[in-house]
């Protein structure tokens, strides 16, 4: 299915956010993730469904001010 | 030194992580100026980006570390990036910024203040920054925020302490609030201001990153700030309108 990956359409075969992660090649790196503008915390990932078109933030530790 | 939600600091001074010129230039920024803070953001991540090695060299700098909602403009947008920051940096310190206007970088205070009122009632001790407005800051203080971050000026101008009567009266109107002013500063000369009128801290990275010797800046900036401190506590002269000679006029010569 397709979902927008940090803005950008991107295709994957997972159906759940865990597995999704791991497809997409971020394997055990330190990010914090968020559906459709919710929150969802790593230890529900594995729970958390992803459908169609949804949108997908995935964050890193960065510089800020 | 400040305290905030029960946690000393060991400096003053609270140093931004962005527009170094490299991460070695970073960490002898503060190293050599002793900072008592860090604060970082969150962004988007590709798959195999560095995030991890940003985050290697942040924990090794062994301060506390401040996150924050950098480039949120919504009270939604910020709670949902504190929550991302709290599990990523294993904190619930939040630098609570929620921006109203792109060229000022003003705060907008309706969306700030319900954005520090969901983050307070969950948990988070949020450090707003908001502005020299003494009801905003009751605002945000009833909304359950122990600490006040009011710009010196516009993010990343330079321009120093824009608003004097506006902070000096803040800081009287909260006398018991930690208070960090944040934003706006260029030099050093101006933190020093800062810690005269009563702030407790200030927190800057602009004004170090891009000086060109990020490290002297840094280290300018604590000592200015160690010199203001002092000098609040050292209770300054009223000053005065008219000329007040300092050497005695008892004893002076007949010349003429």
């Amino acid at each position: 299915m397709k979902i927008i990956l940090n803005g950008a359409p991107t295709d994957i075969a997972a159906t759940d956010l865990a597995t999704a992660l791991d497809e997409l090649g971020y394997g055990q790196a330190r990010v914090a993730t968020a559906v459709n503008e919710t929150f969802v915390p790593t230890a529900a990932r594995a729970q958390h469904a992803l459908a169609e078109g949804d949108r997908l933030e995935i964050l890193a530790p960065r510089q800020g001010g | 030194m400040p305290v905030f939600y029960g946690t000393e600091i060991a400096s003053p001074l609270m140093l931004g992580t962005a527009q170094y010129p490299s991460p070695a230039v970073l960490a002898e920024a503060f190293h050599r100026s002793g900072a008592g803070v860090v604060t970082v953001s969150l962004r988007r991540e590709a798959a195999g980006g560095d995030g991890q090695g940003f985050w290697d060299l942040i924990r090794g700098l062994g301060i506390p570390v401040l996150p924050n909602t950098a480039g949120c403009h919504s009270a939604h947008e910020a709670v949902t990036t504190a929550h991302m920051a709290r599990e990523i940096f294993g904190t619930d310190w939040i630098k609570l910024e929620v921006i109203g206007h792109a060229d000022t970088l003003q705060p907008d205070p309706f969306e700030l203040v319900e954005a520090a009122r969901i983050l307070c009632a969950d948990g988070f001790k949020v450090f707003p920054y908001t502005t020299e407005d003494g009801i905003l800051g009751g605002r945000l203080l009833d909304a359950g925020c122990e600490v006040l971050m009011p710009w010196g000026a516009p993010i990343g101008t330079g321009l120093g302490l824009n608003n004097v009567y506006g902070l000096r009266t803040l800081r009287a109107q909260f006398p018991e609030v930690p208070m960090v002013i944040d934003a706006g500063l260029g030099l050093p000369s101006q933190a020093a201001q800062a810690m005269e009128l009563g702030f407790d801290a200030v927190l800057l990275n602009t004004a170090v990153a891009k000086a060109g010797d990020p490290a002297a800046m840094a280290e300018g900036f604590a000592r200015a700030l160690e010199a203001g401190r002092l000098a609040r506590s050292a209770d300054p002269m009223e000053p005065r309108d008219m000329a007040a000679p300092s050497t005695p006029v008892l004893g002076l010569a007949v010349l003429e």
